[in-house]
């Protein structure tokens, strides 16, 4: 039986050629294995061949990305391969980049199994963790010992599923970081009896793991409080849809796109002659006779003129919270920040509803 | 929204009917609020009530915005 054929990518540290002074070598390819290849040659045994090992300089190929992926790919294909091994690239990120673009690239253009490994840390793994299986490596060559093993284990497992995600197991079994993929499966047990035994896990503090992550939202510090409210000049920003009669900017009842600021000047209170809400996420019958009851310029007021605080912003910055992506959110607050800076807002009050 | 507003080093009081989200999205000074539909105050009330709560409500929250605070702290109540 022929061997199945196998290409290493590997850069010019780990081919032997040099360190840093020899990154800008150009692509080149060896018939057979050089350097690491030879463990992973032993890793993935008798019935694999690694007939060639792709090689190339970090800096060489960040320079000349497009150019040098052309000139790898053809290099590659004379070998006919059936499956690729990129690295492993540890923590190095020109390394890692090059890795992971060469792999994708393999990948698209001969539709075989790709492999590659990396430490976590190495910026490759963000931009190509959706693309490929990356084993978790450690984070310096120190680690080949146990990285390529695992790197062998995965790829002749893809290699066998025909390289369908589908044959893998989850990213803890198999060792590879998180592509974000879900996955069906046949459970042994159904959905009411796995969440209990989590539930119980959770209760006695005992580690389990999620079937469904929740996204991870980033932490700000919170600001210094106000140290002289007399002399503060507060701004009110709202979620609830409020704005002027007739909506003149548009805004989305929901899943909104943008945000508006309109004046309040020398108003004592939000008359329903003025504004209306456009918010779709609640029933609006008392807020369409009352909008002081989102934009609360009425008690403000009063406590402005009680000399609670030093003095309100003359305009309120609205959006409809409903169904808007946290991303657009962001991208609201990044482009009234600067307005509210400028105006010197000492604090801010934002109301949801 | 809050988190751009803090990131800039501008103190923000979250005056919010479901505290769960304001905390999923990391506000760091909340106020629990009254209702979805109505949430500073209650028409219930009447029109003078409903007043007096958002009054209450509002200066809880600019004590809120006085007062330091190390994470996520909900002010439930006005005494703090």
């Amino acid at each position: 039986m022929d061997k199945i054929r196998v290409v290493h990518y590997i850069n010019q540290f780990f081919a032997g050629i040099g360190g840093e002074e020899k990154a800008d070598i150009p692509p080149e390819i060896r018939p057979g294995t050089v350097g690491p290849g030879s463990a992973l040659q032993a890793g993935l045994g008798d019935e694999y061949e690694v007939v060639a090992t792709a090689i190339c300089g970090d800096s060489h190929f960040g320079a000349h990305m497009d150019e040098d992926t052309e000139t790898l790919l053809n290099m590659i294909a004379e070998y006919k391969p059936q499956l690729f091994v990129a690295g492993p690239a540890f923590n190095a990120g020109r390394y890692g980049v090059a890795c992971g673009n060469i792999a994708k690239s393999v990948e698209e253009k001969f539709n075989i199994p790709v492999i590659t490994g990396m430490y976590q840390e190495n910026p490759g793994v963000d931009m190509f963790r959706k693309d490929l299986f990356i084993i978790k490596t450690g984070d310096s060559a120190a680690d080949m010992r146990k990285s390529m093993p695992k790197m062998a284990a995965l790829a002749k497992k893809l290699y066998e599923c025909g390289g369908k995600v589908e044959g893998i197991g989850s990213p803890e079994e198999e060792g590879y970081h998180e592509r974000g993929i879900r996955v069906n499966y046949f459970a042994d047990t159904r959905g009411s009896e796995r969440g209990i035994q989590m539930l119980l896990k959770k209760m006695a503090k005992q580690p389990f793991q999620t079937e469904y992550p929740m996204p991870v939202f980033d932490r700000v510090p919170p600001a210094a409080p106000v140290t002289d409210m007399k002399h503060a000049k507060i701004a009110v920003v709202t979620s609830g849809g409020i704005v002027p009669q007739g909506n003149p900017d548009h805004i989305e009842s929901s899943s909104a796109t943008k945000w508006g600021k309109y004046s309040i000047e020398g108003m004592d209170h939000m008359d329903k002659k003025d504004f209306m809400t456009i918010h779709g996420g609640y029933d609006r019958a008392f807020v369409t006779e009352d909008p002081d009851l989102v934009v609360p310029l009425d008690v403000l007021r009063e406590l402005e003129k009680e000399g609670e605080f030093g003095e309100l912003a003359n305009y309120f910055i609205t959006t409809t919270g409903t169904g808007t992506s946290t991303g657009n959110a962001k991208r609201f607050g990044e482009e009234f920040v600067p307005k509210l800076l400028e105006d010197n807002i000492t604090a801010v009050i934002l109301t949801s509803t | 929204m809050v988190k751009e507003i803090e990131r800039a080093g501008i103190p923000v009081v979250h005056m919010c009917t479901v505290v769960p989200i304001s905390k999923t999205i990391g506000a760091n000074r909340i106020i629990p609020a009254i209702g979805i539909p109505y949430p500073l105050g209650d028409p219930h009330l009447g029109e003078e009530g409903s007043y007096k709560l958002r009054m209450k409500l509002v200066k809880r929250a600019l004590k809120a915005l006085q007062t330091p605070v190390d994470g996520q702290t909900v002010f439930e109540t006005d005494d703090f």
